[in-house]
């Protein structure tokens, strides 16, 4: 069969059809998989350095857990992962046994990663007892309690995590951020590999 | 019923205006500033419920986005100034209109784009359906004749 020009402009539609569905099965492929999240936010901060935030204070009764503020980041030694929870969010009642045994293990092999907290829109009072139950895996804990810090980090709810490298010009640079919860499965394919290179 | 109409049309347009704030005391007391920040408002995605604006949507963060953007008109700074804050936090996916750039410009110009090509199509196929019969030849003629005697 000879193919003419006219064969040729009958099958541009037809491969564009096929590409679309092609488009569409990887979609589903992605959604089964767990990498591709329809709902899923951008996170412009990625790659960016620590943005700029007010002070916050720490708990009113705990001495050994010090407040969160921006120079924080700006001294940092090691890698730091920072939680955004809140003692009202069901999703952190879940992902807390990760981050306990995650904290007990950095704990046991000198720690390459340090655990530190913001705790978005809560009571103090409900932060502590929470804490208290839930065993505190952190080493810094800053109450956002009116939620403009969470806003200037690009936050959108609870939980939701970030992964900050030591940088010292800019003083920290977020290198991956997620919105949801985190578990050990997440934990091994995104942050894990960032901290292969640092002592 | 061309008066049942116009009310319904009208009503149409008051619409908007209800949808903005949650309760009164969130509205600034100069309306015309009130005004422009419900259009900024209108612009901008919340994060929580993705298709409402923050003027439309009555989640906490858009309540706190509403009132970030009122306390800095009240600052004196522009809708771009605010628009670009809002940006710079949560990407551009907050902006319900995307701005024209690389990767958006695909999405502007599919529609001028898709127009072209099927007014190109459209020539194309117009030319070609409508050629002009060939005169008849001298034995088609004769044909012809004779046929038409017959009656």
């Amino acid at each position: 069969m000879k193919l003419t020009r006219r064969h040729l402009l009958a099958a541009l539609p037809a491969l564009g059809a096929a590409g679309l569905g092609a488009g569409f099965v990887r979609m589903l492929h992605g959604l089964n998989q767990g990498h591709f999240d329809p709902r899923a936010i951008n996170t412009p901060l990625t790659g960016q350095p620590v943005p700029d935030f007010p002070t916050l204070s720490p708990l009113p009764d705990a001495p050994a857990l010090p407040g969160l503020a921006r120079e924080n980041f700006q001294s940092l030694k090691q890698p730091v992962l920072l939680f955004i929870w809140a003692s009202w969010c069901l999703p952190c009642v879940e992902e807390i046994p990760f981050i306990r045994q995650l904290a007990t293990s950095l704990v046991n092999r000198t720690a390459p990663l340090a655990l530190w907290g913001l705790c978005y829109k809560d009571q103090p009072a409900s932060a502590a007892r929470w804490l208290e139950q839930a065993g505190n895996p952190f080493t810094r804990l800053g109450m956002d309690q009116e939620g403009q810090a969470a806003i200037d980090w690009g936050v959108t709810g609870v939980p939701e995590a970030f992964l900050i490298m030591p940088a010292p010009q800019t003083g920290g640079r977020i290198v991956w951020h997620r919105t949801g919860g985190l578990t050990d499965a997440l934990y091994q394919a995104h942050i894990r590999p960032h901290l292969e290179g640092t002592p | 019923m061309r008066r049942l109409l116009l009310a319904f049309f009208l009503l149409l347009f008051t619409i908007p205006a209800s949808l903005a704030v949650d309760t009164p005391d969130e509205m600034l007391p100069d309306p015309a500033l009130e005004q422009k920040a419900q259009q900024i408002g209108q612009q901008l995605r919340c994060l929580v419920c993705q298709n409402e604006s923050i003027e439309e949507s009555s989640a906490p963060l858009a309540r706190d986005l509403r009132h970030i953007v009122r306390q800095q008109l009240q600052q004196g700074h522009s809708p771009k100034d605010i628009e670009a804050w809002m940006v710079q936090r949560y990407g551009e996916f907050i902006r319900l209109r995307p701005a024209f750039y690389a990767v958006t410009a695909l999405l502007w110009l599919m529609p001028v784009l898709s127009l072209m090509v099927a007014l190109g199509l459209a020539r194309r196929l117009w030319r070609r359906s409508a050629p002009s019969p060939a005169p008849l030849t001298p034995e088609e003629r004769r044909t012809l004749d004779s046929l038409l005697k017959k009656d």
